[in-house]
């Protein structure tokens, strides 16, 4: 590999990161502006997280990508083969086994350890950017803690459907300061970013931010008294393993409306096969 | 109660060469609980420019207005706003106000302002609105498509819903009927014996003769006029 | 009495052109204030610099805070000043549209300064909204609807509900009626006159409109060229003007 430098981008740039990532470390939940790079791929595709990725890669490292918990969707794959050739690391589909975890859409199902990192990538950094548009407006917001408008967009939620129907990218405030985006993981996931081992940083590549939650930080999910947050998932067990635990896709099957659920965490899901686990609709 | 001593006022119209008219100087007289004066002279001798004088709505130039102690000559806009909240009543010529407004509510707006709870505000605008002879049926229109007299009448009811122990009332009985002309005198004298001080204008000789225990010609102090 | 607000000396500047220069008064209690004058006379420069919008070259706003007595609100941190902006003071902005959030529910609307300050109960928070709702005169099935939705006298009544939810102390209000029919503006007033008796409001209220100061306001300041040219009693200042500019003011309504 001599015509790239180690993990594509420059040592440079990879400083620049760096110090954005140290910084957001250090203000847990607080996005902190850094100058993104064109990537080789398109925005939407996950350059906020393959430039963290970029920078926080050693050699020694083993990568692993998932894409709404899979391994093996071409989202996943291709960011995997790009720092495979650009790299050279080591990569596993294993989540036990990662040292770097790149992530869309989702949190692995097996708890992480102390050493690793989980790298998400994020579309839209900031919470209150739908209901407040500007930006300036927005920090002085986090500035000032006000932050009655997250509220108001979970009021609008139960007003219009009975219950708080966001299910998704569902806002957190970090201890205690500053409110947050997940990015858009099921809210299945929210209580796995609290007091979790692992080190979880976050990257928007055109939004150009990175925050970060250092290891066993305080996350609370946004709710009402009368309306607590709940973590739901589809109420079955997955169809190949069984599990009743993890967070299940739904796949349509035929033409006739069959469907089957199924964990989205692929590697979980194997795994509990290989140890001989077996779901109603497994061959 | 009311005491005027050593006032004068003069109009100076910047728009129309900074003319400067002087119409009222040096009127001093008293009004004591109970009683009720008359202001007299012809039309244009300032009757009404004094009396709105002791309202506060024009500004005195020189002299003092003392009413139930206060000088509104120097009051601050609050002082004022409180003294004909709670002690100087005002009847106009002429009902001033918000349309859609109901006739009852505009009736019970004084006693509103003072505090006193809506239902028994519009009490008491329901009785004097019977006494004056408006039309039940009225009461919950606004009175900005009455007639004339229907207007007059509100005028009244709303200057007479709360007691104050003081009063201006600028041509009371103008436009009204013989029988409602008799509740308005009546209404008068009923605030005379509670102790109110009353200064009014009455074109009608006989009402005034009813009423007032004293008249003052307001030519004497007129500019012009006098002599 | 301690005065509500009390203004000192405010003078703000455009470069060379003089926005509005050294005002002051007092604003008690209860008291609601009307400030007229032609467009361009400072009014509404004056009210922004009060509520803290703008920041004036010179001058104090000093406002009895509920529990820290009376403070400078220029020279306080900005977070106490927003502090204040959803609680004890309110704006009512002439185009609803620049005081309501166009996509959320009148509810969601109402409650937003409820939220803002830190309740957490949504079946209490939308109970006041609908209260408020009725208390606007507007019907409580429109809850859940957005302000897109509304007329324009109602949208302009969601946003005084909106304002008052939290039992403001000061409502500072700009051209309030401006931009409503004649006959929305009549029950608009209406609204607001028993609104601030029945809450012992105070109000600042720009307008160019003097029927409007007429009805609602105990004083009145006049504005002409940045200053103040005369204040006082509202139906003294209107009926027995003093200064050159406020006859000339007063005499060029039309009578209807």
């Amino acid at each position: 590999m001599t015509e790239y430098n180690f993990a594509y981008l420059d040592e440079q740039t990879k400083r620049m990161i760096r110090r954005a990532i140290l910084k957001g470390l250090a203000i847990p939940g607080y996005q902190v502006p850094f100058a993104s790079r064109e990537m080789p791929m398109p925005y939407g595709w996950g350059t906020g997280g393959v430039q963290v990725s970029a920078a926080v890669l050693t050699p020694k490292d083993t990568f692993k990508v998932i894409d709404q918990g899979a391994d093996d969707t071409t989202n996943a794959v291709s960011i995997r083969t790009f720092f495979q050739r650009t790299a050279g690391v080591a990569t596993t589909t294993a989540t036990s086994d990662a040292t770097v975890i790149q992530t869309r859409h989702r949190i692995p199902e097996e708890p992480l350890h102390e050493g690793q990192i989980l790298v998400y990538q994020v579309p839209i950094p900031e919470p209150l950017r739908f209901l407040e548009p500007r930006e300036s407006e927005t920090r002085k917001m986090h500035s000032l803690e006000e932050y009655g408008l997250m509220h108001v967009k979970l009021y609008e939620d139960i007003s219009r459907h009975g219950h708080i129907a966001t299910s998704y990218a569902y806002p957190v405030k970090v201890e205690g300061r500053y409110v947050t985006d997940p990015s858009p993981i099921p809210k299945f996931d929210n209580p796995k970013l609290g007091d979790m081992a692992a080190i979880q940083l976050f990257g928007a590549g055109r939004e150009q931010r990175i925050y970060a939650l250092p290891p066993y930080t305080q996350v609370v999910s946004l709710d009402f008294q009368d309306h607590p947050f709940e973590a739901s998932k589809a109420d079955h067990p997955c169809g190949m393993c069984g599990a009743t635990d993890s967070y299940l896709d739904e796949l349509i099957i035929d033409d006739a409306g069959g469907r089957m659920f199924v964990c989205s965490d692929t590697d979980y899901c194997e795994a509990r096969q290989a140890a001989g686990h077996k779901g109603k609709d497994a061959a | 109660m009311i005491n005027l001593s050593d006032v004068s006022k003069t109009f100076t119209l910047h728009n129309q060469g900074s003319a400067v008219i002087k119409v009222i100087s040096n009127v001093s007289f008293a009004v004591v609980p109970g009683e009720c004066v008359a202001l007299t002279g012809a039309s244009g001798a300032g009757k009404s420019t004094l009396m709105r004088m002791i309202y506060g709505n024009y500004l005195t130039q020189a002299g003092q207005i003392r009413i139930g102690g206060l000088n509104i000559v120097q009051a601050e806009p609050r002082d004022v706003i409180k003294l004909r909240r709670d002690v100087l009543g005002y009847v106009s010529q002429f009902l001033r106000v918000v349309p859609r407004v109901p006739t009852r509510d505009v009736v019970a707006e004084p006693l509103r302002a003072l505090g006193i709870p809506e239902i028994d505000a519009h009490d008491r605008a329901s009785a004097l609105l019977k006494q004056l002879n408006i039309p039940e049926r009225l009461w919950s229109l606004s009175p900005t498509t009455f007639s004339g007299g229907e207007q007059q009448r509100v005028n009244i009811a709303r200057g007479f819903a709360h007691a104050y122990p003081a009063m201006l009332l600028d041509e009371p009985t103008a436009s009204l009927d013989a029988a409602n002309r008799e509740v308005v005198l009546s209404l008068i004298e009923d605030a005379k014996a509670r102790g109110a001080a009353i200064i009014g204008i009455f074109h009608d000789e006989a009402a005034r003769a009813q009423v007032c225990d004293r008249e003052i010609d307001v030519a004497q102090f007129t500019p012009g006029l006098a002599a | 009495m301690t005065p509500l607000l009390s203004v000192q000396g405010i003078t703000k500047r455009y470069g060379a052109h003089i926005g509005c220069t050294d005002v002051s008064f007092d604003l008690y209690p209860g008291e609601v204030m009307g400030i007229v004058g032609e467009s361009g006379s400072g009014k509404s420069t004056l009210l922004n610099c009060m509520a803290g919008h703008l920041t004036p070259d010179a001058g104090q706003v000093v406002f009895d805070t509920r529990t820290e007595g009376p403070r400078d609100t220029i020279i306080m941190s900005e977070p106490e000043r927003r502090m204040l902006g959803r609680t004890d003071w309110a704006f009512v902005h002439q185009h609803a549209r620049d005081g309501l959030r166009m996509g959320v529910s009148a509810g969601g609307n109402v409650g937003e300064r409820l939220m803002a300050v830190g309740e957490r109960h949504y079946g209490d928070i939308r109970d006041k909204a609908t209260d408020w709702l009725g208390r606007v005169e507007i019907d409580a099935s429109r809850v859940d609807d957005r302000p897109t939705t509304f007329s324009g006298g109602m949208q302009q009544r969601l946003q005084i509900a909106r304002n008052l939810v939290t039992g403001p102390r000061l409502v500072f209000m700009d051209e309030p009626t401006g931009g409503l029919d004649v006959s929305v503006q009549a029950r608009l007033l209406d609204l607001l006159r028993g609104l601030v008796r029945d809450m012992g409001l105070s109000a600042i209220i720009v307008t160019h409109d003097l029927a409007v100061v007429r009805f609602l306001a105990d004083r009145l300041m006049v504005m002409k060229s940045g200053r103040v040219v005369e204040a006082g009693l509202t139906d003294q200042v209107l009926d027995d003007p003093q200064h050159a500019y406020s006859q000339l003011l007063v005499s060029s309504v039309l009578q209807v």
